[in-house]
């Protein structure tokens, strides 16, 4: 059990950033992501700049650059491909330090990497400085349908508890012996995920319950107390408008 | 005045199983009601039935003179406060202020009664400092008592608590027992927890295999070693109800 505030990926702090409105951080990460997502992947200098950016978000916000390294590696899995594109894409090739790499595959490669990271980095950047039922708050304000931010929040607040659950069947599989390190050894843990499915799903019936006996009818009530203040709007568009402006010049000159 | 009236209700689950066998109850206004019973009795079953979320095969259950049906069962859930066993059931909003305002704001609550209403009842559980933490950051005895919160938020007119001792360390199952005995609504109590019984309630039912087999003064019914022993319920080692002293005042 710990204290009020701690998420993994959150940051205590009271900077511009932590205390700026959820929904204007949301607009403005989606907003400067499709910028990034769409600029021409010739243009070093755009990316160049975006990452700049961040960076300079990164200190405004007094997210620790350790913090943030050791989240940014959460894309590897999904960035792992991309390395051996260069190796694997079709000709024309060039040669470098006597390897062979594909010209289109190393474009590839870095497409993904470039983007990749940057969109990773902006998602940190706002789970760093806001709190989980703020982002559900921000999204809600946005006008996404409240049965999905409902789901949001339902697997965030019960991946603990599932996952808390797990780890007890695995300490009491290592307590009776079975200390599985290798895939081949993972039988009796997919069996026990076969009782956590049921488990859960029983927990879900008993919620269910609980949400029934408050006077639940199907849809979420709306919970905020008093209308929030004006949320800075132009602040998410200043930073999306600057990112889009790098995009579209990348476009024109490319 | 009766608050809760039982009549020969009957419940079996699909397979078959009979769980209630036409157990009637009756409960008046401001009593405190300890239900006990082995494990498999029909407690939990009952307390679902009392709310609507299961249906009698038979017989009816009335809350506050009035019929619960379909129609009624909405109303008769603000009245009837339910607090589940298990507080990771029942607490699923994303911070405390949000499932004490759960309740209340289905029930139509206005956005300006809401605030007012969540600090009330935080405060009557002494979890003020508590409402913008999330519930799964709290301790087990803290969460206990935000699902009570969650509940008194509503008003109800009577508080049905479902096993609340299990899972409390001994100075969390204190702390709730000042709670309880410091509110004035119906209490009826579904518990294990022959010491707790004697000190929150003053009325005993007895249900084994869907009937009510005993029901009297709490402390009368504790001293009964014959009647606990043949429904599987024991006293703690050393405990003897008549040298205890109840602590919710009538």
């Amino acid at each position: 059990m710990s204290g009020g505030h701690a998420h993994a990926l959150h940051i205590h702090g009271h900077t511009v950033l932590h205390r700026l409105a959820p929904e204007v951080k949301i607009a403005a990460m989606v907003g400067g992501l499709l910028a990034i997502v769409l600029t021409p992947r010739e243009q070093f200098w755009a990316f160049g700049l975006y990452g700049l950016t961040i960076i300079a978000l990164l200190g405004v916000g007094e997210i620790p650059l350790g913090f943030y390294l050791r989240r940014v590696l959460v894309e590897a899995p999904f960035v792992a491909f991309a390395v051996f594109l260069p190796f694997l894409g079709s000709d024309p090739t060039t040669t470098i330090a006597g390897i062979e790499l594909s010209i289109e595959g190393s474009w590839a490669a870095w497409n993904i990497l470039a983007k990749a990271t940057l969109g990773v980095s902006l998602s940190i950047l706002l789970a760093a400085t806001t709190e989980i039922p703020h982002i559900l708050k921000g999204l809600e304000r946005l006008k996404v349908p409240s049965l999905m931010i409902a789901i949001a929040g339902f697997m965030i607040r019960y991946l603990e508890v599932v996952t808390s659950e797990l780890q007890r069947a695995r300490v009491a599989m290592i307590a009776r012996g079975h200390d599985a390190r290798w895939f081949w050894q993972a039988r009796p843990l997919a069996t026990s995920a076969g009782a956590m499915f049921i488990r859960a799903y029983e927990r879900g019936e008993r919620i269910h319950h609980a949400m029934l006996a408050r006077g639940f009818t199907g849809s979420m009530p709306k919970l905020e107390a008093a209308d929030p203040p004006r949320p800075r709007w132009e602040l998410a568009v200043g930073f999306a408008g600057l990112l889009w402006s790098v995009a579209v010049i990348a476009m024109v000159v490319s | 005045m009766t608050v809760l009236d039982i009549d020969q209700i009957s419940f079996a689950y699909p397979d078959g199983t009979e769980v209630l066998r036409e157990l009637s109850l009756s409960i008046e206004g401001g009593e405190s009601v300890a239900i006990l019973g082995p494990n498999g009795a029909g407690k939990t079953t009952l307390l679902l039935q009392l709310i609507g979320i299961l249906h009698p095969s038979s017989g009816s259950v009335t809350v506050d003179g009035m019929q619960l049906t379909d129609e009624t069962a909405r109303e008769i859930r603000r009245r009837i406060g339910l607090v589940f066993q298990d507080p990771d059931d029942q607490l699923f909003m994303p911070t405390v202020r949000e499932d004490v305002a759960f309740g209340p704001a289905n029930f139509g609550r206005s956005r300006g009664e809401l605030e007012e209403i969540v600090d009330r009842a935080l405060a009557q559980v002494g979890m003020s400092e508590a409402k913008h933490r999330a519930p799964h950051h709290l301790s087990g005895g803290e969460r206990r008592r935000v699902a009570l919160a969650t509940v008194l938020a509503m008003d109800p007119s009577i508080l049905v608590l479902d096993e609340p001792s299990s899972n409390l360390d001994p100075a969390g199952r204190r702390e709730l027992a000042g709670v309880l005995s410091g509110l004035d609504t119906t209490l009826v109590m579904v518990t294990h927890d022959l010491p707790y019984a004697l000190e929150l309630c003053e009325r005993t039912v007895i249900i084994d295999d869907g009937a009510v087999v005993a029901d009297g003064e709490t402390a009368d019914i504790l001293a009964d070693e014959a009647l606990l022993g043949a429904h599987r319920l024991e006293l703690p080692y050393g405990f003897d109800p008549r040298n205890v002293n109840r602590s919710r005042p009538r």
